[in-house]
């Protein structure tokens, strides 16, 4: 999060003097512990989580007037397309920008409640570090393996249905609420050892990223670059990523992650897709051998 | 000599596009952004990319007419060259998006579809669904992954570029950037540095922009002494949904799709939209523009929308002004394959259904045409010669910028889906001239002095300590920028007035002052996002007085820029004769307004703070300006008498296009 916004130009008189209660948990940094902290916040039509945060960093009060450090948390785009936001809301994990005020208190009149996202290490209050979850993009070569960006005329021919399957895989923001809500995807949070040189933990971490479960997001990409014409000449690469340490047999198919995608991304078929060809890649493998 | 090593800040498409070829060329790329470069504001872009393509080129279509539509849409503000080769890209361009496997949306036939978008009447926009800046930011960002994993690219997310560091002869040696978790700074040496810091919005408070288009980093480089150009240039994009935190954009391929904008012939008709008949609706851009209708080029657009609310009192609601954006006429299942991502949007944050109801716009800030001056080598065929240092470089030699934050391809106003192209464009461009530039200096960044990088480091940390340091006077930052983004709101968008925009350039100031004054009230060196928003607060007060002084001084009406005191009426006259006479007076008031304002502001930094502007000719050496009228009822009869005299003239010169060789543009 940069900037903190504004206040609507026009608040009606109707609500007047009612106020948002909003209970966070805070954190000061890696390795500290958390604490609740009671805010509150005038009622505006129409708000979402996002407003409420700028007004809470504006004010930089806590509920009872004491001064206290900003809120920290991640946003950009406000309208849900970018991905920072997630945050545990309510307890549910979702999106903070597109998360509406009025729902949330129909939802639970008395406060609304915000945490951390808890798969993910806090850095510090609402802010975590989802590094894992880009790194679950590289282990299964979420990309198309062109040769170069040179001018060799038109991509393949695609057919319209072959675009509306692959389109909404393609909307993925890697926002992580699928890997919050998963219950095979647990935290790995490495700590920095005495003495040691910043690329060794560096190395060390990614191997801990490594054995851990990929995650729903990175299957579902996977099957999407595997679809594609060009992106499935290195299918096999992908399988083998999926079939190795923290892959697709680790995912016990709860189906927890397609309920909280605010994508509505259809990850059980992703996962269904992938299981279906890692059998068969495995069968491949041992014929070949 | 080695492969140089180059700092790329900023991970939109253009940052992307940059580093992808860089990479690809061998040199070693730094990325900054202070957001993931996935997270980028490119994945807002809703309606789609611009290029010739088969289709459109057997109805007539040539990459010479989108660089006229485009020069034409930015009323002759820019320099032909680079937008002719940014045209003749183009087709090239969108074959390379769909080759990295971008899910553009296709025809039956598995063709990709195309979408018609403002200020032209091709059928020229490549989309996918209608999220295509989101789909074009991941297949970049999935490329340079690759480079990343195989040791070409070092991503650095979550820093803020704040310094250039320039060499005793001026040349840009590398950057001073701060990491936003740990508050480290660290100086980045590197043979160039390419500057992909997109739009500038936030100085408008709430715009169409997400919360990191701050322009902070170019508003860093031009206090270092690189000149901006056409500042005063903001697009306001003629339909957006008001918003508390934000003005969420709606595409212009709602209207491309066949959205049609009106109001109630009643002022503030309290029936429900869907009951009024045709008859007392008034489709006002229909009315006047028959030839681009709900289509006219942004500028316009958002004037009559402005307009039919403030003027003619037509709003649809009372206290709140606001138009219909109507889309209930179109087939559900067509509406939520091709602009799903958009409708998706306002369900979501208005709650209503816009396939069942009227949507309710009103214009916004949405982006800057102006940026960062930079220089471009013409080739011997008219266009931008690939492979040349000067390229894309700021007045810094060693820097370059590119993308939303450089001030070339859009003029006074940009046509929608241009910019997507421009950026990608200008990104992979700028490569191999970037890579000659800096072969071309005589020390490696590596071999330059640690004391002259140690010693930008110290300033910088200085800085940010005195911020933290500051006993305040009480005031709030966000409060101030609130003030800020308010003022230049009433003032530097739509309509604007000498006195109002005197006026504010004193109360910027003022703010300034209260700037200088104001503290931060976490004083933490970890994760502090209040002090990285208070500084970015303090680096749009310049950019804010280059909008400002350049609207004040430019005494026209060009594109988005648009003062009523120097407007041109249209023809009034009913006697034949006598609109004849009027229409010539029009033109030779265009001719000479022409020759007096067809210029760049170019403003540098004043030693007394205060922007110092001069003004740069534009090259208009392919095709001749012309009055920009896009078919208005009852104008023809100027676009008329402005040919004749076109060909009048050519006739004495004997040739046909100036120099090109080409068709003249104005008779397409
Ligand atoms: C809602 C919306 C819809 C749009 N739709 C379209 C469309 O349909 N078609 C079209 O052609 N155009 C469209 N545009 C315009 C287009 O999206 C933008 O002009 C374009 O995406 C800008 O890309 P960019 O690469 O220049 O910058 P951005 O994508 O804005 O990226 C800027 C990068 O710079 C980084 N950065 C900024 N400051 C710093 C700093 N101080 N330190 C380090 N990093 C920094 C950011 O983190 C980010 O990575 C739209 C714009 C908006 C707002
Ligand atoms: S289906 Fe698999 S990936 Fe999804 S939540 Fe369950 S275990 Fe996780
Ligand atoms: S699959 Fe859905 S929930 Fe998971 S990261 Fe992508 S968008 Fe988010
Ligand atoms: S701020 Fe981008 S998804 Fe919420």
């Amino acid at each position: 999060m940069i900037a903190p916004n504004h206040a609507a130009d026009s608040a009606p008189a109707a609500d007047e003097g009612r106020e948002i209660r909003v209970r966070i948990l805070r954190q000061d940094a890696p390795g500290q512990e958390s604490y609740w902290e009671r805010h509150a916040v005038p009622y505006e039509p129409n708000m979402n989580v996002i407003s409420v945060l700028q007004r809470i960093a504006a004010g930089a009060r806590s509920a009872d007037g004491r001064p206290v450090a900003p809120v920290t948390w991640d946003c950009n785009c406000l309208e849900e397309v970018c991905g920072s936001c997630t945050m545990l809301i309510n307890g549910r994990t979702r999106m903070a920008c597109s998360a509406l005020v009025d729902r949330l208190l129909e939802e639970q009149p008395e406060e609304i409640e915000l945490r951390p996202m808890s798969k993910f290490p806090v850095v510090r209050d609402l802010v975590v570090d989802r590094r894992r979850l880009f790194r679950g993009l590289e282990r299964v070569k979420a990309w198309v393996p062109v040769d170069d960006s040179y001018d060799h005329g038109p991509g393949p021919r695609i057919s319209p249905e072959e675009q509306e399957d692959a389109y909404p895989l393609s909307t993925c923001m890697s926002c992580g609420c699928c890997l919050e809500a998963c219950p095979q995807y647990t935290k790995i949070e490495p700590v920095r050892r005495e003495g040691e040189t910043g690329e060794a933990f560096a190395e060390r971490r990614q191997g801990a990223f490594d054995r851990g479960f990929v995650g729903a997001h990175a299957v579902s990409q996977a099957m999407l670059f595997n679809a594609h014409p060009t992106g499935k000449m290195i299918a096999d690469e992908r399988l083998e990523a999926l079939t190795s340490a923290g892959g697709i047999q680790m995912c016990g198919n709860a189906q927890n992650c397609v309920a909280v995608c605010p994508k509505a991304i259809p990850l059980t078929r992703s996962i269904a897709r992938a299981g279906r060809a890692a059998t068969v890649w495995a069968i491949k493998r041992l014929f070949d051998r | 000599m080695a492969q140089p090593r180059v700092v790329v800040v900023g991970g939109g498409l253009a940052g992307l596009s940059a580093t992808m070829r860089l990479a690809e060329l061998g040199v070693t790329v730094d990325l900054l952004s202070l957001v993931p470069v996935k997270r980028s504001h490119s994945v807002c872009a809703q309606g789609g990319i611009n290029s010739v393509n088969a289709l459109t080129r057997q109805q007539g279509d040539s990459e010479w007419k989108h660089f006229d539509d485009t020069v034409y849409g930015g009323d002759f503000l820019q320099h032909q060259p680079p937008v002719k080769e940014m045209a003749d890209w183009g087709p090239r361009i969108i074959d390379l998006m769909d080759r990295l496997g971008v899910p553009f949306n296709r025809t039956p036939e598995g063709f990709r579809d195309q979408r018609r978008f403002g200020g032209t009447l091709y059928k020229r926009t490549a989309f996918a669904g209608a999220t295509t800046g989101q789909q074009l930011l991941y297949a970049l960002d999935e490329q340079v992954r690759r480079h990343e994993v195989a040791g070409r690219v070092t991503k650095w997310e979550f820093w803020d570029f704040l310094a250039p560091v320039l060499d005793d002869t001026g040349r840009c040696r590398g950057a001073i950037c701060q990491d936003l978790v740990s508050m480290q700074f660290r100086s980045f040496p590197a043979d160039a540095v390419i500057l992909a810091s997109g739009g500038c919005g936030l100085v408008y408070g709430r715009s169409t922009m997400s919360m990191v288009c701050t322009g902070s980093a170019i508003s860093r480089a031009y206090q270092h002494g690189a000149a901006y150009g056409n500042g005063e240039f903001i697009q306001v994009h003629p339909t957006a949904i008001p918003g508390a935190d934000k003005l969420r954009l709606m595409s212009e391929s709602a209207r491309g799709e066949g959205g049609r904008v009106w109001v109630p012939r009643t002022p503030q008709d309290p029936r429900d939209p869907r009951t009024i008949p045709e008859a007392e609706r008034c489709y006002f851009l229909e009315e006047r523009y028959p030839k681009y209708k709900n289509l006219v080029p942004r500028d316009i657009a958002t004037r009559e929308i402005f307009d039919i609310c403030t003027t003619e009192g037509l709003s649809v609601e009372k206290d709140r002004p606001c138009v219909y954006l109507d889309l209930t006429h179109l087939p559900r299942q067509e509406l939520d394959r091709k602009l799903h991502g958009i409708l998706e949007i306002y369900e979501k944050f208005q709650g209503v259904d816009p396939r069942d109801v009227p949507m309710k716009i009103f214009p916004a800030v949405h982006y800057s045409m102006g940026g960062l001056w930079v220089d471009y080598q013409r080739s011997a065929t008219g266009g931008m010669e690939e492979g040349s240092p000067r390229n894309h470089q700021t007045s810094i030699p060693g820097l370059y910028a590119v993308g939303e934050c450089d001030y070339q391809y859009h003029g006074a106003n940009r046509l929608g889906a241009n910019s997507l192209l421009s950026c990608i464009f200008s990104g992979l461009f700028c490569a191999s001239g970037v890579i000659a530039g800096s072969q071309s200096s005589k020390r490696t960044a590596a071999e330059e002095s640690s004391r002259l990088f140690d010693a930008a480091l110290r300033r910088e940390q200085d800085r940010h300590e005195a911020l933290l340091g500051r006993r305040g006077s009480g005031d709030n930052p966000y409060q101030i920028h609130q003030e800020l983004g308010a003022l230049m709101t009433r003032v530097a968008t739509v309509v604007r007035r000498n006195e109002q925009l005197s006026a504010a350039y004193d109360e910027v100031c003022a703010l300034e002052d209260r700037w200088r004054r104001c503290a931060v009230s976490d004083t933490g060196n970890w994760t502090n996002q209040n002090v990285v928003f208070t500084k970015s607060l303090g680096d749009m007060f310049p950019l804010a007085k280059i909008i400002l002084i350049g609207a004040l001084q430019r005494d026209e009406c060009r594109g988005a820029h648009f003062k009523p005191a120097f407007a041109v009426p249209g023809l009034q006259a009913t006697d034949e004769a006598a609109r004849r006479r009027e229409a010539e007076e029009w033109c030779d008031r265009f001719a000479s307004n022409t020759a007096r304002w067809l210029k760049s502001t170019v403003a540098r930094p004043g030693a007394d703070g205060h922007p110092q502007i001069a003004y740069e000719d534009v090259d208009t050496s392919l095709i001749p300006p012309r009055p920009r009228l896009y078919g208005l009822v009852g104008a023809d009869l100027i676009e008329e008498v402005w040919r004749e005299r076109q060909q009048a003239s050519e006739a004495r010169v004997g040739g046909t296009g100036v120099g090109s060789g080409r068709p003249l543009a104005a008779t397409s």
